[in-house]
């Protein structure tokens, strides 16, 4: 069990321990996604919400259901099929009550569910021993961070369309190179808090 | 769940060569449709474990032994399954196999299992295991699709080894923990075992591949 106040772990996941500038989770849509701001602001946003619930209800469960029954090893199967079973909810949820929701962010419901970033929070959570508190700030601070990189990220290629980029660059290999220098930029923030 | 996921993988189901035979199935994997390089598959993991090479190599093992494992069972299982349910059955297979091999690893190699830390877990999200079992053994028999699980499995090690062999030698002047450039008139590179460098690494290996493959790709993927 580690000291560090909810608001410490809330700050670090967005900045210096970055979901996806140094674990590099969630990089599939993160690059299919990121080719337009609007678009990436309503995946950030969903992200953030579903990996927020998520982690909270996978940290009853490991701690109250698994743990205490010792079945660990079941782990990964129960996190997916909680993440896959609330997405699900969600999106009949949303449409049901709200359809200009729906169709804002109804789209990128699908998508998270194969979005590697969630389950990588759920199992962080398990790996450095959270706390319940500790679990919501950095499920909420984890989706903002990796809102944030794929919004600057969607910002960059915009501007990017009207370069000139070798050919056997062009595309992803170009992409990459940014998310390099974005993940470097973000190291600028090291010091400033600190985790693990 | 819908039945084609617009982004991720799309791709896994458009680009999949799927009409081979054995030999063609393997080169397909390894080389003509490289999951890591050419569709861009997996790529979390791709770079969270290749700063060094020995923990890239034992995630490419693993990454074979998931692909073979839960392909031989998706194709072995293609015609009891409904298929409004495939998703799911797929899914409860390929992390069946995950866990067996993270209980292994914690049992035998427990320093590794620590280091790999939850990428192990990650690789039930990856979509190459989950496109090749929705893309090819649903659709074909039982030891193509082990074919086809162990070609894309080794195309994915490979890209993997790779990139943790540069990284390693250029970030530490080290491969496996032995000392290979001289300090005397190498500086490793620090950054290269950093996050940027995973990206920068990356990049230039897809572009490498592209240059490689030369300007014919888009008739030989069609």
């Amino acid at each position: 069990m580690n000291g560090n106040s909810a608001l410490v772990i809330l700050i670090a996941a967005i900045f210096t321990n970055n979901i996806l500038l140094t674990n590099f989770l969630g990089m599939c849509s993160f690059i299919a996604c990121s080719g337009q701001i609007g678009t990436s602001l309503g995946l950030g946003t969903a992200v953030t919400f579903v990996m927020t619930m998520t982690t909270m209800i996978n940290y009853a469960i490991y701690h109250h259901v698994l743990a205490p029954l010792g079945l660990e090893h079941l782990t990964f199967i129960v996190f997916i099929a909680v993440i896959a079973a609330f997405v699900q909810f969600v999106e009949m949820f949303v449409e049901r009550f709200s359809l200009k929701l729906y169709f804002a962010l109804g789209i990128f419901l699908p998508l998270i569910t194969v979005n590697c970033a969630i389950l990588g929070a759920s199992l962080f959570m398990v790996i450095r021993e959270y706390s319940f508190t500790q679990t919501v700030g950095f499920g909420f601070g984890a989706g903002i961070g990796w809102a944030v990189a794929i919004v600057l990220m969607a910002g960059l290629r915009q501007k990017m369309r009207y370069s000139n980029v070798p050919k056997p660059f062009e595309g992803v290999a170009v992409a990459m190179i940014i998310t390099g220098v974005l993940a470097m930029a973000f190291m600028g923030f090291a010091g400033m808090v600190s985790i693990q | 769940m819908k039945d084609s996921n617009p982004a991720a993988c799309s791709a896994c189901a458009t680009k999949g060569l799927c009409g081979g035979k054995g030999l063609v199935t393997l080169k397909d994997g390894v080389w003509t449709v490289n999951p890591l390089a050419i569709q861009m598959l997996g790529i979390c993991s791709a770079l969270a474990v290749t700063s060094r090479l020995e923990s890239s190599l034992v995630m490419g093992a693993a990454l074979i032994f998931v692909c073979v494992g839960s392909n031989l069972f998706v194709s072995l299982l293609r015609q009891y399954t409904p298929h409004r349910i495939r998703m799911i059955a797929e899914v409860a297979i390929i992390a069946t196999f995950v866990i067996l091999f993270d209980q292994f690893l914690k049992a035998f190699y427990w320093d590794m299992s620590k280091q790999l830390g939850p990428y192990v877990g990650l690789i039930i999200t990856n979509c190459i295991v989950m496109g090749r079992a929705e893309a090819f053994a649903l659709q074909n028999p039982p030891v193509l699709s082990i074919v086809d699980g162990l070609a894309n499995g080794l195309g994915y090690a490979g890209g993997l080894a790779i990139i943790g062999l540069a990284r390693e030698l250029l970030g530490t002047g080290k491969i496996f923990g032995h000392t290979v450039l001289l300090e005397q008139w190498y500086t490793p590179n620090q950054l290269m075992i950093l996050a940027p460098g995973a990206f920068f690494t990356l990049g230039v290996v897809i572009a490498v591949f592209n240059a490689l493959r030369g300007p014919q790709d888009e008739e030989e993927n069609k």
